[in-house]
């Protein structure tokens, strides 16, 4: 499905782990970072990986067939306009998504239910809030 | 097009939204024994310790069959079907035609034959919502339950159990616990961790007989209980299509396509055997995800359009008393184990690919490995050194990132 | 060790009740300033490191950071200041010249902020630029004495070469070594965008960078690093860099642990070598020499090119810019004593060359005054730091005018004034890989096309309200400016009245 997905350009990945924390202030439903995420350890949806000098940040690429969606025991998540979503009410925290997900994209939150990223859908809207404090434009959110 | 489908779980859901994709228009009927909206049977467990509800349990939403336009006949059994006229009689008489058919009639808990057995009064299976409901209205605070197997589905049953039960023993013909899943030594530490939870194992040793309420095992031990669950295993539920005249082994046999020996009948689920692409032999893989994917196989191909599911491998993400496993695949070859506190980690390779792994405690990003199996990758073409001490997407070469992260997996 | 005399320039104060210990700031700082005590889950931060060049403070997500200047004093006076006795101090430590970079920064006028731009009211209309058009293209090279016709009565085609801008803004000459791969891309590619140049420096062409030559300058200084006949014939012009504003007089030097892969390829040097610039050209002491290698350049390059001889600003400026503009070239840039540099000797850079704007007006006055203002056009560098300077150089005479520190700054510099360090923590002066990679071309193409269409309309906008359409109607009209608190002496060098007059 053509829709816009976020990716990273490894390029321009600095790893400074800001969408990291953006992601976590996004999904904190607080208004100010500080009270979200003082002395908090953050559990983004995104993750850095790092080696050397590479770096890239990795999310839910929102599969066209989603392995996750077809292997969650649950029917927890689903797929609506083309965005992976997860129904955290029904997760029971199984991690049959994390044994199907090739990317890795998908973790357990701190209530044991899994997290994924939704694109912001739920909490920031519009932009995703680590495309949007991206330093340098490695992560974007366009239509390829 | 009429689509008539026999079952109401992973495999038909799977197959509906297969068939969905394709056709619109067609008809679809869906005929069950079970009265209920489908629902996930792998959550009987999480229902019985609380960790979800009947309602929460719906494998889809309760406006699915509405949505997905299909005629839902639930409490009615399939007796038999004739394929020449493409006719699929019910238990009340009814007779349905069909375009296209599918088998998904699943698996059921396997009875041993064992002296006393059937007259043990208490006596359960642990597989569906009316046995999980049977279990539960059974259960006092004091009840002994008695569990035999510890294999997925006899453990899962401990732990759903484990809090509304006086005291809990599980007892196994094989020497570790989890046989289908673990070796040796990963059990033998999943092991400690359940019996940490009050739970008492009988490992190496079998119930010769019962007595009442009393088993008596090969080791000479007696063990007294209120509440029975057999959990030996499960065998598909075949006889329908093999008396239609389709082709059974161990399981329904289907090609890649999920058709049967027979034409416009296809079939998925616990009822099929599905060729493991770990060790090259076909046999029943009674997994959820497996179920669904054969299923939507089965849909696509069955409307019509082309799809080709031909990368089972036997796979299980399960956790007890808050500790997480996730295993894959077969587990001849190269070894690579770690060992760190809790977690354990063992990765499997041949022939310079991934084969098999486990990982308990720790199971981030553990897909990343299952990938790697699925897609047979080449392990030279990988930093295996790096993937090895972490699932990351790293380890693959730049250009392989590239394409990874460039673009959405199709 | 012996006594540190030194105390830091800046403090980092980090407000704990805001940090959220992310580390981005360690992440980031290349002169780890910032470290994360695990032990007491909390950052500190070493000010004695800190350039404050505020790549921390920018990247902070919970604004927990700033730096301020030390409020640390020495027992200073007005003839001992803070900075003198600091400088002696660090000179009496080492043994060495003072090394600086980016522009003058010591109080000396600033010409531009002394003058005011005139206005219509009731006789003379003002335009409204964005209801009629107002021409901001402009062509640079020498311009033919008169209009020639054929027998038939049709106009001649002699029009030497020239060079197209659409905005009267270049970017100058910033070397490729001096500056990073990704801020050449981004210099290059906003010049594309832009309709306008940019300037390689002394660094040569990379490879890479081919593409962009329809809005390349390629500069031939006194090292001639990098200069090749596919290098002269792949820019829109030819500099001829004589001098810069920065250091007028002396040579450059760019330290052997930049000449890099490919840098030490752009430049034909050794890897690992220092690039080192001679003071002169050592072909060129007279104007004839320079005649010389102007037609030699344009020899090279059939004569399709123009020439730019790039001299600093200086206290015979005029006649030496009159000499260029007998030598053959066809632009004259000149550069005043607050240009730039990735690295000049202190003592030069505060003390050396005199302003841009008193040079400008003095060249061109001497220019028109020998008759010879046609032959060239001008173009004037040294900070410029906003559209008004850029109309108060266009009214002084200027024919266009070269922008650097500004482009810098639009790309994320803070003026830090650390780039002979090789740290850049904005990824623009440095050819560490980790480094560089902090500027994203796309990023900082798009912010030097906002600044250069910034400008473009309130340059329009200004024109408007002098009532002139075209920057052609501006160039040298000095009755749009009028002084303010500038002596008789400076007002007749300027050439303008004073406010009031």
């Amino acid at each position: 499905m053509k829709m816009k997905r976020i990716y990273v350009n490894e390029k321009w990945c600095l790893g400074c782990h800001l969408c990291e924390y953006n992601c976590a202030f996004a999904g904190s439903e607080e208004t100010d970072m500080v009270k979200a995420l003082k002395d908090v350890h953050i559990n983004p949806r995104i993750r850095i990986e790092e080696e050397g000098n590479i770096h890239f940040a990795v999310s839910c690429r929102h599969c066209e067939e989603p392995l996750c969606v077809r292997g969650c025991i649950m029917g927890a998540l689903s797929v609506e306009d083309g965005v992976i979503m997860i129904d955290q009410d029904k997760c029971v925290g199984c991690c049959t998504c994390i044994l199907m997900c090739p990317y890795g994209a998908i973790m357990p939150s701190d209530t044991g239910v899994m997290q994924k990223c939704e694109l912001c859908l739920r909490t920031a809207g519009g932009t995703p809030a680590c495309v949007e404090g991206c330093p340098n434009r490695a992560i974007v959110f366009e239509e390829r | 097009m009429k689509y008539v489908l026999i079952g109401n779980s992973a495999a038909a859901v799977g197959c509906i939204e297969g068939i969905r994709q394709q056709d619109k228009n067609g008809e679809i009927v869906v005929v069950a024994d079970e009265p209920y909206h489908t629902y996930s049977r792998p959550a009987i467990s999480y229902l019985l310790c609380g960790r979800t509800t009947e309602e929460r349990m719906k494998y889809r939403p309760s406006d699915f069959y509405k949505k997905m336009d299909c005629t839902v006949m639930l409490g009615k059994k399939a007796t038999k079907i004739e394929p020449q006229k493409k006719w699929l009689f019910l238990e009340d008489g009814t007779i349905i035609e069909y375009d296209k058919l599918l088998v998904a009639t699943g698996s059921r808990p396997f009875i041993p034959e064992i002296g006393g057995l059937a007259e043990v009064r208490k006596r359960h299976t642990f597989m569906s919502l009316d046995d999980a409901k049977a279990l539960d209205a059974a259960l006092k605070a004091d009840s002994r339950v008695l569990i035999m197997g510890a294999g997925l589905i006899g453990l899962k049953c401990a732990e759903g159990i484990a809090h509304k039960a006086g005291r809990i023993d599980v007892v196994d013909l094989a020497p570790g616990i989890l046989p289908s899943i673990l070796e040796a030594e990963a059990a033998r530490a999943v092991q400690e961790h359940i019996e940490s939870q009050g739970i008492h194992f009988h490992l190496s040793d079998g119930v010769q007989e019962f007595r009442d309420n009393t088993a008596l095992l090969s080791s000479g031990k007696e063990i007294g209980f209120d509440i029975l669950v057999v959990a030996v295993g499960v065998r598909p539920n075949v006889e329908l299509v093999q008396k239609a005249g389709v082709e059974v082994r161990k399981g329904i046999v289907t090609n890649e396509r999920c058709e049967t020996s027979l034409p416009d009948i296809y079939a998925a689920g616990d009822c099929t055997e599905s060729y493991d692409i770990t060790t090259g032999e076909s046999r029943p893989l009674a997994l959820l995800p497996n179920a669904y994917m054969q299923g939507e196989c089965a849909g696509i191909n069955m409307a019509g359009g082309i799809k080709a599911y031909n990368k089972a491998i036997p796979m299980n993400a399960i956790g007890f008393f808050g500790l997480h496993m996730i295993t894959a695949g077969s587990y001849n070859g190269e070894r690579f184990i770690r060992k760190s506190g809790r977690d354990y980690k063992m990765l499997v390779s041949e022939n310079g690919v991934l084969k098999g792994f486990v990982m308990i405690g720790n199971v981030a990003r553990a897909g990343i490995y299952t990938a790697l199996i699925r897609d047979k990758t080449p392990l030279e073409t990988i930093d295996y050194g790096l993937i090895s001490e972490k699932p990351q997407l790293m380890a693959f070469s730049r250009k392989e990132r590239d394409k990874k992260l460039g673009g959405a997996a199709g | 060790m012996g006594i540190n005399y030194l105390y830091p320039d800046y403090e980092v104060v980090r407000n704990s009740g805001r940090c959220i210990a992310c580390r981005v700031c360690e992440r980031q700082c290349a002169n780890e300033v910032h470290a994360f005590d695990e032990e007491m889950n909390v950052m500190r931060s070493d000010d004695a490191k800190c350039v404050n060049c505020h790549r921390c403070v920018s990247l902070c997500p919970t604004r927990a950071l700033k730096i301020v200047k030390t409020d640390h004093t020495f027992k200073e006076n007005a003839n001992w200041t803070g900075e003198t006795i600091k400088e002696l101090y660090r000179q009496a430590g080492t043994g060495g010249v003072l090394l600086s970079s980016m522009g003058n920064p010591q109080p000396y006028p600033v010409y531009w902020d002394r003058l005011l731009i005139n206005a219509s009211q009731v006789t003379n209309p003002s335009i409204d630029p964005l209801r009629e058009p107002m021409e901001t293209r402009t062509y640079l090279g020498k311009k033919p004495e008169r209009i020639l016709r054929d027998q038939n009565g049709e106009i001649a085609y002699n029009l030497p070469p020239q060079l197209t801008l659409n905005v009267p803004i270049m970017f100058s000459a910033m070397s490729y070594g001096s500056i990073s791969y990704n801020a050449h891309e981004s210099l290059a590619r906003a010049a594309r965008e832009l309709g306008t140049f940019y300037n390689t420096g002394e660094g040569g062409l990379h490879e890479d960078f081919y593409e962009y030559s329809a809005n390349t300058i390629v500069q031939v200084a006194s090292g001639r690093f990098g200069v090749h006949k596919d290098y002269l014939n792949a820019g829109a012009a030819i500099e001829i860099k004589m001098g810069q504003g920065a250091k007028p007089g002396i040579g450059g030097h760019l330290p052997g642990q930049k000449i890099v892969d490919d840098v030490s390829r752009t430049r034909m040097i050794p890897e690992g070598s220092d690039a080192i610039s001679p003071a002169p050209h050592h072909d060129i002491y007279s104007i004839e020499d320079l005649r010389q290698l102007v037609y030699s350049l344009k020899e090279a390059t059939d004569y399709k090119k123009p020439i730019i001889v790039k001299i600093a600003a200086v206290h015979n400026v005029a006649a030496i810019a009159s000499g260029v503009a007998r030598s053959g070239a066809d632009i004259i840039a000149i550069d005043g004593f607050r240009g730039g540099t990735g690295a000049a000797p202190t003592r030069i850079r505060d003390n050396v060359g005199i302003p841009i704007e008193l040079a400008l007006a003095s060249v061109d006055a001497r220019l028109r005054d020998e008759g010879i203002r046609n032959h060239v056009s001008i173009v004037v560098g040294g900070s410029i730091r906003s559209s008004a300077d850029v109309v108060k150089a266009i009214a002084l005479g200027a024919d266009a005018v070269y922008i650097a520190t500004g482009a810098l700054l639009a790309l994320g510099c803070h003026l830090c004034r650390s780039c002979q360090a090789g740290k850049c923590n904005w990824g623009i002066a440095t050819q560490e890989p980790e480094l560089v990679k902090r500027l994203n071309p796309d990023v900082g193409s798009e912010r030097l096309q906002n600044l250069v269409h910034a400008w473009e309309h309130e340059i329009k906008e200004m024109m408007g309200g002098m009532g002139i359409n075209s920057i052609e109607a501006l160039k040298g009209n000095r009755l749009m400016l009028r002084g303010i608190g500038l002596n008789e002496k400076e007002l007749s060098i300027l050439g303008v009245k004073y406010a009031g007059e």
